[in-house]
């Protein structure tokens, strides 16, 4: 047991000179260790070493969810902490998953790319002879069609992670499909791909040729690194703008046809039930949409001041051209910084400035495109769509602050 | 490719080589400019080309009766789909006709699908849900068969093969419409502001200070 600073068993009346400096002094040594930096003390000993492959601080904890109404872990998702996250690109680690039959461990030595159908040469590639083609680079977002799909109805998710977390944006690089289809000698009557997966539902999906010779990439890296295995490892078709679902991961065969195939994933599925039930087929391209990621559902602001408001904005038709921040519920509008570079087919970052009040306030965010489209009020969606479509759900979302700092996820 | 014969008349010599070189510049358009890949056999493309589309074109050979897919179906599926194709822990496969307008739609085989062929197409590809594709091409055929009979689409002694399956109209086969995007009236006519000019961070003159500027 140490020795005590000072030793107390009953004072004198009159403390001595001796006693009074050693008071002093150790009163003296306590407050020099208060003023010490806290890591001086770990300034003794070295840090960490070179590692081969890096981790994040144990002090950061993002990770994704786990769709909670799934009913198994293979046929499910994975919401991206869009709340947690900054700038325009996701960390791979973090990039959303909807998968139909779970992860499949491929070698890419043995995985193999079909090219058959109406093309004149038929070709079956190796991913090494894929990677010696000229290749190209993109930042795009994937959103799953089927992302704030809880929240026709009514709110749902208690943050902005369940409630639009089926969305990231990455650098995807690999070959252009028109590449490769003319490698195959595409004949001129086709209209149609089918795109299929090596996962074990062998997920299939028809394209138009157009779309496919336009922009779609044939993509094996991602973010500068090989594609991680849940997002399709070693090869996944891009397809920019289009419901997430037709990006086919683990890509093992593209037919070239002049017919869409209707797979299930293109009829009992990703088709949209219309209140006169309808059901609107081939629903592919992702429109313009915005949220804000902070602040958002489920968090809590410390008090009335300054916060810059942030979030992100995205459509499937192009560049974002504006986005707009209300603090009132939707009744003024003011401009929000867009970060730089704003690029089509991306994530686009705004953020804007903020003094709270300490009053109750709603936040929403509204973006623009460069075909001038809007993001639509909930109210405004569910008016032509009704609630049971399921999926495209791109409408302005509510965050609403309380007095408490606390915010919820609101509906007006 | 035959050099052009030796002749003495000049027109048929030029007639000759134009013809040489017409066919072989169509047989280097055709032909891979990069040279990677090789040929699929024909067995290949037989073993991958698995997509049935509704004209049924590549169904294998095979038929399936309504009997045998009940048994296949209670051996198979019923742990995940239920009895009857109703009531399961996972999707609903049977009922639900006429519901479609109603505020809580069910969407099954027989409400919903439009075309007979994706059901073969699927349940051949990605069933049973834990096990794809372990089912034998006579299976696929006899639980299609039955769950198109619990639906009410064919009848008990109805043979589905390939030639009778892309033959079998769906009660939804028509209640698809194409996507007619953008549908959400624009409140009023915004003007589109253009494109922000692309800045190079580095080119910035002034330092932003953030809070410095702060407005309601």
């Amino acid at each position: 047991m140490p020795k005590p600073l000072l030793e107390v068993h009953s004072l004198p009346e009159k403390p001595s000179r001796r006693q009074l400096l050693k008071l002093a002094s150790a009163l003296g040594a306590t407050f020099v260790a208060c003023q010490k930096a806290p890591q001086e003390n770990q300034w003794s000993t070295l840090g960490q070493p070179v590692s081969t492959y890096g981790e994040r601080s144990r002090f950061e904890t993002a990770l994704r969810q786990i769709s909670p109404t799934a009913k198994t872990r293979e046929s499910a998702s994975s919401l991206t902490p869009l709340q947690d996250l900054d700038g325009m690109i996701t960390p791979s680690a973090l990039h959303f998953e909807r998968h139909h039959s779970g992860v499949p461990t491929i070698d890419p030595r043995e995985h193999r790319l079909l090219i058959h159908g109406m093309v004149a040469n038929p070709l079956i590639l190796t991913i090494e002879e894929i990677k010696r083609l000229p290749s190209v680079s993109h930042i795009h977002f994937l959103e799953c069609s089927g992302n704030s799909g809880g929240e026709w109805a009514k709110p749902n998710a208690k943050g902005v992670q369940g409630s639009h977390g089926l969305t990231s944006c990455s650098e995807w690089t690999g070959v252009p499909a028109a590449l490769l289809l003319r490698e195959a000698g595409i004949q001129p009557e086709a209209s149609w791909i089918l795109a299929e997966g090596a996962d074990p539902a062998k997920l299939p999906r028809s394209l138009p040729v157009q779309k496919v010779m336009k922009d779609a990439l044939v993509a094996y890296a991602q973010n500068g690194e090989a594609l991680r295995p849940e997002q399709g490892y070693p090869l996944r078709l891009i397809v920019p703008g289009f419901e997430g679902s037709t990006n086919i991961k683990w890509l093992r065969r593209i037919k070239v046809v002049d017919k869409p195939t209707m797979t299930r994933e293109e009829t009992s599925k990703y088709t949209d039930l219309m209140p006169d039930g309808t059901a609107r087929q081939f629903t592919f391209v992702m429109e313009a949409k915005s949220v804000i990621t902070f602040p958002s559902g489920g968090q809590k602001l410390s008090g009335r001041g300054f916060y810059e408001i942030k979030g992100l904005a995205w459509s499937g038709r192009g560049a974002i051209r504006q986005v707009e921040v209300s603090t009132d519920g939707g009744q003024k509008w003011r401009l929000a910084r867009l970060q730089d570079p704003v690029l089509p087919i991306a994530h686009t970052r705004f953020r804007i400035d903020w003094n709270w009040d300490g009053n109750e306030a709603i936040l929403q965010s509204r973006c623009m495109d460069e075909t001038g489209y809007t993001q639509p009020t909930h109210a405004e969606l569910v008016e032509v769509r009704g609630v049971n479509s399921n999926y495209h759900n791109n409408a302005i979302q509510s965050w609403k602050v309380l007095a408490d700092g606390s915010v919820q996820n609101v509906q007006v | 490719m035959q050099p052009p014969p030796h002749t003495k008349c000049p027109v048929r010599s030029i007639a000759a080589l134009l013809l040489v070189l017409w066919v072989t510049q169509t047989s280097f358009a055709q032909a891979p400019s990069y040279g990677v890949g090789r040929k699929p056999t024909a067995e290949e493309i037989k073993t991958w080309d698995i997509a049935i589309a509704p004209d049924g074109k590549v169904l294998p050979p095979g038929r399936g009766t309504v009997a045998a897919g009940k048994e296949v179906y209670t051996k198979r599926c019923l742990e995940c789909h239920g009895a009857e194709g109703k009531a399961g822990k996972f999707d609903v496969l049977v009922g639900g006709q006429e519901s479609l307008r109603s505020e809580k739609p069910i969407k099954t085989i027989g409400s919903y699908w439009p075309y007979a062929t994706t059901l073969w197409d699927h349940i051949h590809r990605a069933m049973p849900f834990d096990r794809p594709g372990t089912l034998s091409t006579d299976q696929v055929y006899d639980v299609t068969a039955y769950l198109l009979y619990l639906n009410g689409i064919i009848g008990e002694n109805d043979v589905m093969d390939a030639l009778s399956l892309p033959n079998v109209k769906m009660p939804n086969r028509n209640g698809f419409v194409p996507d007619p995007r953008p549908d959400i009236p624009q409140s009023k006519q915004r003007q589109v502001p253009k494109p922000k000019p692309r800045v190079s961070p580095h080119a910035q003159t002034k330092p932003e200070v953030p809070g410095s500027t702060v407005k309601q």
